[in-house]
């Protein structure tokens, strides 16, 4: 018997919706069977806790008197540049953005204590932030420069605005060279010395809709600590990776776009981030439900940290190179087991995304729909599907002659 | 392999005036940085310092300390885990060479064990959210 969202929010409001964590949900449905379980449960959530480089926040100060167009000019939170490519008080700022001063990489690795992600950290946080801009005047903005506080109760809108975030699966990462390398994936020692993944596994939103039966615009979710929902699909957004029989993309595949207020959210779930040699970046905790409005559907939020490949890349090489080499495919069990076994040698694991706090993510969405404070959203469109013709290419270099 | 380390030396008065740091450097081919320095009222000297070089060389350089009398501590103690920014993602885990990071299998929470620290200062730029400090 199927089920539709509106029946489910009915219950959510009557606070009497079933609803499980995509951990619980395995033994769950062990116990009852996909059918019962199918028939019982509502909802399944799901939870994330990652490095997310892609995240952004957008703000409107307000007017200040006399008034002053930033856009054009430069604008500093914190020492952090700001886009002000946009209207006379609104602002974006980038997780990865750095002060001008940072020395980057000059000194390799570079340390990145502090750069965009670490502003937003902040500004949830309630702390004040330091703002220094100076623009080019004009007769209707005539103010050129103004340093100020400010704070996030102060500023008319401060959205967190997510262009590509929980990615579904993502590779594992290895040195095959023979000297220490510092990614993105962390710190990668010489000849195998370590192996570093980056997801929740069975927990992870997309893990558990793989083809994005439930999942798009509009879909309500747990943001940062607040409430958010799925605006888009995340940039990369690639539907067409090759699946295991239960569906599972083998390598890095769908994405979210994500939005939501960020006065709502807390540092606890947007963490500032220091990625060595590497750069700034921003830790965003996201949770997603899923609708159980079908066996099918449950069936697929059973999906067990065995039951998913992740492919092994060389970021010594093949990585940088845009090779499209994989040394071969673990499963999240085996990750999680603390080694895997490359080449005939045992790796050490570690993973960058925090399983406890996914854990504690999907516990929190399930205490909201318990409680009735969050019911579910129909998507005005799912995500891109197998079936749509979305491509996700490399850059196309065409040299500019002279 | 290059390590880095921080150490406390203590030199008996008579060894105050002798070009100890000079030696490490000329014949153990050691860097350092000094962290601290002081000579007590009883003319006892104090150094605090970060020494880097090859772990063979480092420890040869030790050696040499310990033999010519002067009393070596490491700063391990102090290297201290801020438990409100730790998210438990598990970077450290294969970066520290002591195996001071521990993960619980069934709650998956990262464990450090300040008593395995060697405070070789590997985790602290490498922790994403800079949860691990250094005091001195
Ligand atoms: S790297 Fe830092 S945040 Fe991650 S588990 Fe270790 S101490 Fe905690
Ligand atoms: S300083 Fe950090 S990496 Fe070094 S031994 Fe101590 S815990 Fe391990």
């Amino acid at each position: 018997m199927a089920k539709t969202i509106e029946e489910i929010n009915r219950k959510i409001k009557e606070g009497k919706a079933v609803v499980f964590t995509a951990e619980e949900i395995i033994d769950v449905a062990r116990k009852k069977g996909v059918k019962k379980a199918a028939q019982e449960v509502d909802v399944v959530t799901t939870g994330t806790f990652g490095i997310m480089c892609s995240s952004a926040a957008y703000f409107n100060i307000g007017h200040t008197t006399p008034k002053m167009k930033l856009g054009g000019g430069r604008t500093y939170l914190n020492d952090v540049p700001a886009y002000t490519g946009v209207a006379a008080v609104d602002l974006i700022l980038g997780a990865n953005a750095l002060p001008d001063d940072d020395p980057r990489n000059r000194i390799h690795p570079g340390e990145f204590n502090y750069g965009g992600g670490h502003v937003i950290e902040e500004l949830v946080a309630g702390k004040d932030i330091r703002m220094e801009a100076t623009a080019y005047g004009t007769d209707c903005y005539p103010r050129r420069k103004l340093e100020s506080w400010i704070n996030i109760r102060d500023i008319n809108q401060a959205t967190l605005f997510n262009i590509r975030n929980a990615y579904q699966n993502y590779n594992v990462a290895v040195n095959l060279s023979d000297k220490t390398i510092y990614t993105y994936m962390g710190v990668l020692k010489p000849k195998l010395g370590n192996a570093n993944y980056s997801s929740a596994g069975q927990l992870s939103p997309l893990f558990n809709d793989p083809y994005y039966k439930t999942i798009g615009i509009g879909t309500r979710i747990f943001l940062g600590g607040g409430i958010g929902y799925v605006a888009w699909q995340g940039t990369q957004h690639n539907p067409h990776v090759e699946r295991t029989e239960k569906g599972i993309p083998k390598g890095g595949s769908g994405t979210l776009a994500t939005i939501g207020d960020m006065k709502q959210m807390s540092p606890r779930w947007l963490v500032g981030t220091s990625v060595l040699g590497y750069g700034c970046s921003l830790t965003v905790g996201i949770g997603v439900p899923i609708p159980i409005l079908s066996e099918e559907i449950l069936e697929y939020t059973t999906v067990t940290d065995a039951d998913i490949p992740a492919p092994v890349v060389d970021y010594s090489d093949a990585y940088p190179q845009a090779k499209p080499d994989v040394l071969g495919h673990v499963s999240y069990a085996e990750l999680k087991s603390g080694k895997i076994k490359l080449k005939g040698k045992d790796v050490p694991t570690a993973s960058l995304s925090s399983y406890p706090r996914a854990v504690e993510i999907a516990g929190i969405l399930k205490d909201w729909i318990k409680s009735g404070r969050f019911s579910l959203t129909e998507p005005v469109e799912l995500l891109p599907g197998v079936n749509s013709d979305i491509t996700v290419r490399n850059f196309k270099e065409r040299p500019i002659e002279y | 392999m290059v390590v880095t380390k921080k150490v406390v030396l203590r030199f008996p008065k008579r060894l105050v005036e002798r070009p100890i740091i000079y030696r490490l450097v000329k014949d153990y081919d050691l860097e350092f940085n000094i962290l601290k320095a002081s000579i007590t009222p009883e003319q006892e000297g104090l150094l605090v310092l970060e020494l880097k070089g090859d772990q063979k060389e480092y420890d040869k350089g030790i050696n040499f300390l310990v033999k010519g009398g002067v009393k070596i501590e490491s700063l391990s103690q102090d290297v201290t885990r801020n438990e409100e920014r730790c998210t438990s993602c598990g970077a450290c885990i294969t970066i520290c060479p002591a195996g001071a990071f521990e993960l619980e299998p069934e709650t998956r929470l990262v464990i450090f064990n300040n008593e395995k620290c060697i405070a070789c200062g590997l985790c602290i730029p490498a922790c994403p959210p800079r949860a691990m400090e250094v005091h001195f």
